[in-house]
């Protein structure tokens, strides 16, 4: 069982999620029809196949160098609120990890906490507000749990996708009270909402990209 | 009669006139360019429209931007008196900080630089990112935020107010302002006091339908309508059995009239706007019923606008925007402007 996570694995996280948000274009598009503008799943795919483009052609070995490549092609690629917010976790989780070729469980949790910390300052939403923090939030603090619980890091990841899972799944009777869907006041609940579940697929992607 | 999905060649469900979904923007702005070489230059990455004579030397530059699929806005309102760049998002959605930020620098003629934002999430972080970069670049910005959609409960569990009609009349007065040679801060204080005294509310008949998604942004029924409903398909505040005109103007003119509030004795401009799928001899129909509503409240329409300057793509429907007029503004709105969409002299 690997205890740390490479380069290149990085770079396979990378791409797998990119593959993920192609894939799921559709549906991320169908759920932001329900209570968003209807382009999520469009704006992630254009973001993620810019994102690969320039990370494929970075040499080296720097895994935060590769995550800030990430975000600065999210940033000048998708727009929306999506850009800036995606954006913003990649770079964040950049800048936690320079210089570094590869990470153990603390240096992941501590990146994905660096992430959603710059989400948060950026967006400004709490947890509830039917957001992609609901997602990214049991997240890192499952990743927490585990280290604590001396667990290895592929149950860490499993566990920490697990809890994004569910935390994506309790957004749907929740009201918005940030982004689009919240001009939509009570009937954005029954609806579960696009950035979790794009966070889902995100930390989905790293357990079958580092596991 | 329903269709497989992406049965036809542009890959949804609906007929939309385009070559690919994923070339809209890149495509219209072709042909902006084309049409329009005399009054705007096109920068295609990152995507922006200019005015031709940009940076206009010791004139404030004002630029705007936001999803496609609003046309004209933004693009339409660049030139002489009104913007001096635009910057386009792909279809709904925000644009970037990179163009933001090339659109400001093609615009500084050294006195400063106002992004006018229409108040949705995405916009207004794209906008702060962009204001971040530019600002170490040297370039001294200013933003402010247009937020006169009263559909929307402003308050900490909403993103509040959206950015409607009133960013048209915003653009259109800032613009002659700048033309003026006033200052930065000038610019910026009458941005914010027009956008104080502009309210408005909006309505669809039917849905609209993005090329990338290729089905319908919600769904009414044939005798039903969305009153209170933004400019991104996005469904709105309620969803009632189809009115008379004078009846829907009515719920669309009274929350307006009573959040400024607008009372006896104001002059206002009155800006009846199509969504996309609405033709004239229905806004004017909406007009005729807008005028009569004001005249027995003793408001005096004394300026107006009507046609399509703000639209959802092929939506049906229509939103009225109420400016409280002052001689200043009546003033800068009369003032000469040269754009593709918006001439006078």
């Amino acid at each position: 069982m690997a205890s740390s996570i490479s380069y290149d694995q990085v770079m396979a996280w990378i791409h797998r999620f990119a593959d993920v948000t192609i894939e799921q274009r559709e549906e991320l598009t169908r759920l932001d029809t329900a209570i968003g503008d209807a382009d999520h799943g469009t704006n992630m795919a254009r973001g993620m196949r810019a994102a690969v483009e320039r990370v494929d052609a970075l040499d080296g070995d720097d895994i935060g160098a590769a995550l800030k490549a990430v975000g600065m092609a999210l940033v000048s690629k998708v727009g929306g609120a999506a850009g800036p917010l995606y954006g913003t976790l990649f770079l964040q989780m950049g800048n936690a990890t320079g210089g570094r070729s590869e990470l153990d469980l603390a240096g992941w949790s501590e990146a994905l906490d660096a992430g959603l910390k710059g989400v948060v300052a950026r967006g400004k939403a709490e947890p509830e507000d039917k957001t992609m923090v609901d997602a990214l939030t049991p997240a890192v603090q499952a990743l927490e749990h585990a280290q604590n619980d001396g667990a290895d890091l592929s149950a860490a990841l499993a566990q920490s996708a697990e809890a994004a899972h569910e935390g994506m799944e309790k957004t749907v009777p929740l009201v918005a009270r940030k982004g689009r869907a919240s001009y939509l006041g009570e009937r954005s609940a029954g609806h579960q909402d696009p950035g979790a579940t794009s966070s889902y697929l995100l930390l989905q992607a790293a357990v079958d990209s580092f596991g | 009669m329903s269709r497989v999905d992406g049965d036809n060649p542009n890959g949804g469900d609906v007929k939309k006139l385009i070559n690919s979904p994923d070339d809209v923007v890149k495509e219209e702005l072709e042909g902006i360019a084309a049409a329009h070489g005399d009054r705007v230059r096109v920068s295609f990455d990152p995507a922006y429209i200019v005015r031709v004579d940009a940076p206009v030397s010791g004139q404030v530059g004002i630029i705007s931007g936001g999803g496609s699929g609003h046309e004209p806005m933004h693009g339409g309102y660049v030139g002489r008196g009104m913007l001096d760049a635009a910057c386009p998002g792909e279809v709904f959605t925000s644009p970037t900080p990179d163009q933001m930020e090339a659109a400001t620098k093609a615009v500084d003629g050294g006195a400063g630089v106002l992004h006018i934002v229409k108040n949705y999430t995405g916009d207004v972080m794209n906008f702060e990112m962009a204001a971040e970069i530019a600002s170490g670049g040297g370039t001294e910005t200013a933003a402010v935020v247009i937020d006169d959609d009263v559909a929307v409960k402003d308050s900490l569990y909403t993103a509040g107010r959206r950015g409607v009609g009133g960013t048209v009349l915003a653009e259109k007065i800032c613009g002659a302002a700048a033309e003026q040679g006033k200052s930065l801060a000038e610019v910026t204080e009458l941005c914010q006091r027009v956008n104080g005294q502009v309210r408005s509310m909006g309505m669809a008949l039917t849905p609209c339908i993005t090329p990338g998604a290729g089905t319908p942004s919600f769904e009414l029924g044939d005798d039903e309508m969305e009153i209170g409903i933004g400019i991104h398909g996005e469904p709105g505040r309620e969803r009632l059995p189809l009115e008379p005109a004078a009846k829907i103007v009515e719920r669309l003119t009274m929350p307006i009239v009573e959040d400024l509030p607008f009372s006896e004795g104001d002059k206002v401009l009155a800006f009846v706007n199509g969504m996309g799928g609405t033709p004239l001899i229905e806004l004017y129909i909406v007009y005729n019923e807008l005028n009569k509503l004001l005249q027995g409240r003793g408001i005096t329409i004394d300026r107006n606008l009507i046609g399509n300057y703000i639209t959802s793509l092929e939506m049906a429907g229509c939103s009225i925007t109420l400016l409280k007029l002052d001689d200043e503004l009546t003033a800068l709105w009369d003032a000469p402007v040269d754009t593709i969409a918006l001439r006078w002299s």
